[in-house]
């Protein structure tokens, strides 16, 4: 049992406290409150435990899955939950004593230096909630940096974020929040032109974007910037060794979905929310980051650093109230990163990219319709001659998740299916999908 | 020497082109067949290129520079560093869990969609509170996510004039930024001589201005607000809600129910009272319980039980503050709460908190004389004490922190809470045995004892650690954040 004591220990404990029992410590406590009844399921042994959960695990149905929408399926090699599960690891707090949490610290400094070389910007934090909560912040960010007051954000963010975006935002003084339109499955550019008007703080760009299409990000950057505004971009983690980088693009902030990076989907929870910027920023990032330092006789440590930007020394001036870090979920990235290596990465990537165009060449190749024509990563979108929410059910009893139904965004996409192929699939698996698809 | 000993060579310092830790088929196309040159990238460079025999030993050497609750005492206070049983890494773990997509069809995802659920009942039943979200990431997260409730229940009924949160200093420091991540004005209110809010203060700061009251309970120098009643009352009376900051409720689990005492929000932290290990900073998870008159705001969706007995994320929440974070939560998270509150009964939960009461009030005693305890009363989970200056010789509370590493405990919470002098914040934890407790206070009273004798000893620890002490100065003035 997790509560030790004897009532020997209790015997001793209590009467060095010099109370008669247990309750006489809780006499702070409104009396006729104290031990409220409660009905609760009888206790379960380990043992009972473990099977009640294995059954409840076993309703969950196994499907091929081809669903994406900002939660991927990737293969994750076994070293990854071998090391991150380590009670070193997982039992260990925030570093706040440096000098007995070096392991920690330098796991984080080890992945600040991964994601700052994969997306070829200057600072990265010691990660966010996910992918959503840290595009909040860096678009409240925009806010702080240039004294703005409107942030613009693609129509083509996922609905979660927009939503979150909105949560996020919707008490800030004075602030407008303006979505700017697709046209042909990608930022309209002339729209966005007319949207940046000299109150703009910030334009938030997912690139690829929820629809799975490549942003013409050069393009979008130079005319953020011209309007003296700060860009956004929510990044895909295993598109960037492919891709090009929001480094190279100008992004200012860079924000990421990390689950992707040696991270199970758990039904969306917990994400890695990846948050990195230009130099400049530093002290804009909400959140813990860890700096190298030396120790007093020059030896090598690594610590949290810059913390008088964080809520427990500025308390209602800090930049954020966030006090934690996604920190395990950083170490399964930072153990997988390491693990495949740049040529690893682009591997994985590459793959993603070719199954995706297979698929979607099998699929018009069996009479199917690709709604845009743009460039994709591994997602694209299929439209079918009924709606996708059926063909999802139906799919669904075949052993398949056929793709996230796009009618939930919006009606004119009510036959429109975003599918998402990862390297987890293979030809068979491909070939199963098209003829599953057939007749749809 | 120092070469070959080197333990904390960075894994891109032990990188060789060309080593690989895992492989993959290969591509059989170039990417520039579907994507043209401007849309790709040249290079990757700066990333490790290892092994995996090399990755294993470097992330298992790094592990091995950490303390951690498997190997060490960690009475971290008002975080709550209690034993998490091992069996819930292998459960939440499962392969029908951990493969579980988000958007997955229903059907195919009851099994997690019934666990959340039951989740939801069961805090409500140990809160006596009327509806719980699963959504937020963390206790902070969960702060924001209830003052936003507040601030969505406010606006509804119109009420645009409450601009303020009221928040005792006794709180935890993430209040006072919470109030202003959602656009209040804070109001600090000082705690009377028994650091316990001082109900003048309170009724002078409580207005037509008041939107909400923050208050931790048990609060940061580890005691229960004993008013509260008569302060629930006085917030309810100026029209403005009561929120709980319920991450010490290991101290009422079972003992108590949040809602008899009056509490309109709260958030609990499934990673301090109910079993989540920390994982170093995160995740985890933070849910957001509230009252019948205010839980129709909660952010959107919660899990719900349809009357053909199946499970669903789908229903309507047309009043609801909106999402919080993508997705339903940090899910793997609370499964593991989920299994804690399965593997314990309404009687094993009131002996959690009377044990986390127990060993903090047997922790104060014991070092009654070494270091007292700032406010001289029992206590609830944590005992906050000080340091008896004329006795220290020049040691402070950070080197009494850092000369518990060479002893192999880790330090307690120090510094913190700010209306405590040199602080240090003791949360045993209801998992400690007694043998624990003395051993720690027995080091406590040995570096009291080398404060009088040997101060330096103290001053320059730690001593046996993989590092001495940082120069965190020269780490902010000229950050190093990557290689």
């Amino acid at each position: 049992m997790f509560t030790p004591h004897t009532d020997e220990d209790k015997k001793i404990m209590l009467q060095k406290i010099g109370a008669a029992n247990v309750r006489e410590l809780l006499q702070q406590i409104p009396q006729d409150l104290l031990y409220p009844k409660l009905n609760l399921p009888a206790a379960l042994t380990e043992q009972a435990l473990t099977r009640h959960l294995q059954e409840l695990s076993a309703k969950n149905k196994p499907l091929s899955n081809f669903i994406g929408a900002g939660c991927e399926e990737h293969f994750i090699p076994a070293a990854v939950n071998a090391l991150s599960s380590r009670g070193e690891f997982l039992t260990a707090y925030t570093p706040y004593q440096a000098e007995a949490s070096q392991g920690t610290l330098q796991t984080i400094y080890e992945f600040q230096s991964c994601i700052c070389a994969l997306f070829d910007m200057d600072v990265c934090s010691a990660s966010h909630y996910d992918g959503a909560t840290a595009m909040a912040e860096a678009a409240a960010a925009c806010l702080r940096v240039n004294n703005r007051h409107t942030i613009l954000y693609s129509a083509g963010l996922h609905p979660h974020y927009k939503e979150v975006l909105k949560t996020y935002l919707k008490y800030v003084p004075g602030l407008k929040l303006k979505e700017v339109p697709l046209k042909d499955g990608i930022v309209d550019l002339q729209e966005l032109q007319k949207q940046l008007t000299p109150d703009v703080s910030g334009f938030v760009v997912a690139g690829p974007n929820f629809l799975g299409q490549l942003e013409p990000l050069e393009d979008i950057s130079d005319l953020v910037h011209k309007a003296g505004a700060l860009l956004v971009a929510v990044a895909k983690p295993l598109a960037l060794p492919l891709l090009h980088t929001p480094g190279q693009y100008g992004a200012d902030f860079a924000v990421a979905e990390g689950q992707p990076l040696g991270n199970a989907m758990s039904f969306g929870g917990p994400g890695l929310g990846i948050f990195t910027c230009k130099k400049e920023f530093v002290r804009q990032v909400p959140g813990r980051i860890v700096g190298m330092a030396k120790d007093k006789n020059g030896k090598r440590s690594f610590v949290l650093t810059l913390q008088a930007r964080e809520q427990h020394i500025r308390r209602e001036r800090a930049a954020s109230n966030i006090c934690s870090n996604q920190a395990l979920c950083a170490l399964n990235a930072v153990i997988y990163m390491t693990l495949l290596g740049p040529e690893g990465l682009r591997e994985v990537a590459e793959l993603n990219l070719e199954k995706a165009h297979r698929l979607a060449e099998m699929l018009q190749a069996a009479g199917h319709k690709l709604k845009f024509n743009g460039y994709f990563f591994n997602e694209f979108v299929v439209e079918l001659n009924v709606p996708a929410k059926q063909v999802i059910k139906k799919l669904a009893k075949k052993g398949i998740a056929a793709g996230y139904d796009l009618g939930q965004v919006s009606k004119d996409l009510k036959n429109c299916l975003l599918v998402c192929v990862t390297e987890t699939k293979t030809d068979a698996d491909l070939q199963a999908y098209v003829d599953a698809l057939r007749g749809f | 020497m120092q070469e070959i000993l080197a333990t904390n060579k960075l894994s891109i310092e032990k990188s060789h082109a060309g080593r690989r830790g895992v492989r993959f088929e290969k591509p059989q196309f170039s990417p520039d067949k579907y994507v043209p040159a401007k849309y790709l990238r040249k290079s990757v460079d700066r990333l490790p290129e290892m092994t995996e025999q090399d990755t294993v030993r470097h992330f298992t050497n790094l592990s091995r520079q950490n303390y951690c609750l498997d190997s060490h005492f960690y009475p971290l206070g008002s975080c709550t560093m209690k034993y998490n049983p091992k069996a819930y890494d292998r459960l939440s773990a499962l392969d029908g869990f951990a493969n579980a997509h988000p958007f997955a069809p229903e059907e195919a995802v009851q099994g997690t969609l019934e666990i959340l659920y039951n989740l939801q009942e069961l805090l409500k039943e140990i809160t006596g509170l009327s509806a719980f979200t699963l959504q937020p990431a963390a206790g902070a997260h969960g702060e924001l996510t209830g003052i936003l409730t507040a601030r969505a229940y406010f606006d509804a009924k119109k009420d645009k004039k409450r601009t303020e949160v009221i928040v005792p200093d006794t709180a935890h420091g993430t209040n006072p930024a919470t109030s202003n991540m959602a656009g209040y004005k804070v109001i600090n209110i000082h705690s009377g001589p028994d650091g316990r809010v001082d109900l003048n203060a309170l009724q002078n700061a409580l207005s037509e201005r008041t939107a909400v009251v923050m208050l931790t309970v048990p609060n940061t120098v580890g005691l229960f607000e004993k008013d509260i009643r008569q302060i629930a009352d006085m917030v309810h009376k100026a029209g403005a809600l009561l929120y709980m900051d319920g991450a010490n409720f290991n101290a009422l689990i079972g003992v108590a129910k949040s809602a008899d005492f009056g509490v309109d929000i709260m958030h609990l932290n499934l990673h301090k009272t109910f079993a989540a290990p920390h994982g170093g900073g995160g995740p985890g998870s933070g849910p957001v319980g509230a009252a019948a008159h205010v839980a129709p705001y909660l952010p959107k969706p919660l899990v719900e039980k349809l009357p053909n007995g199946t499970f669903t994320v789908r229903g309507k929440m047309p009043k609801s503050l909106g999402k919080m974070k993508s997705f339903y939560g940090n899910i793997a998270v609370c499964l593991r709460g989920y299994a804690y509150l399965r593997q314990f009964d309404g009687k094993t939960l009131k002996e959690i908190a009377e044990n986390a009461v127990l060993n903090a009030n047997y922790m104060r005693v014991l070092l009654k004389e070494a270091f007292p305890a700032f406010f001289d009363t029992v206590c609830m989970h944590e005992c906050v004490l000080t340091i008896q200056k004329d006795k220290m010789n020049g040691v402070h509370t950070t080197d009494v922190a850092k000369r518990l590493l060479d002893y192999g405990f880790y330090a307690p919470t120090i510094y913190f809470p700010l209306i405590v002098p040199e602080a240090i914040m003791i949360e045993p934890t209801e998992t400690e045995n007694r043998d624990a407790l003395e051993a720690f206070a027995k080091a406590l009273c040995v570096i009291f004892d080398e404060a009088q004798k040997e101060p330096q000893l103290v001053k320059d620890a730690p001593h046996n650690q993989p590092v001495c002490r940082i120069d965190e100065v020269g780490a902010a003035r000229e950050p190093n954040l990557h290689w």
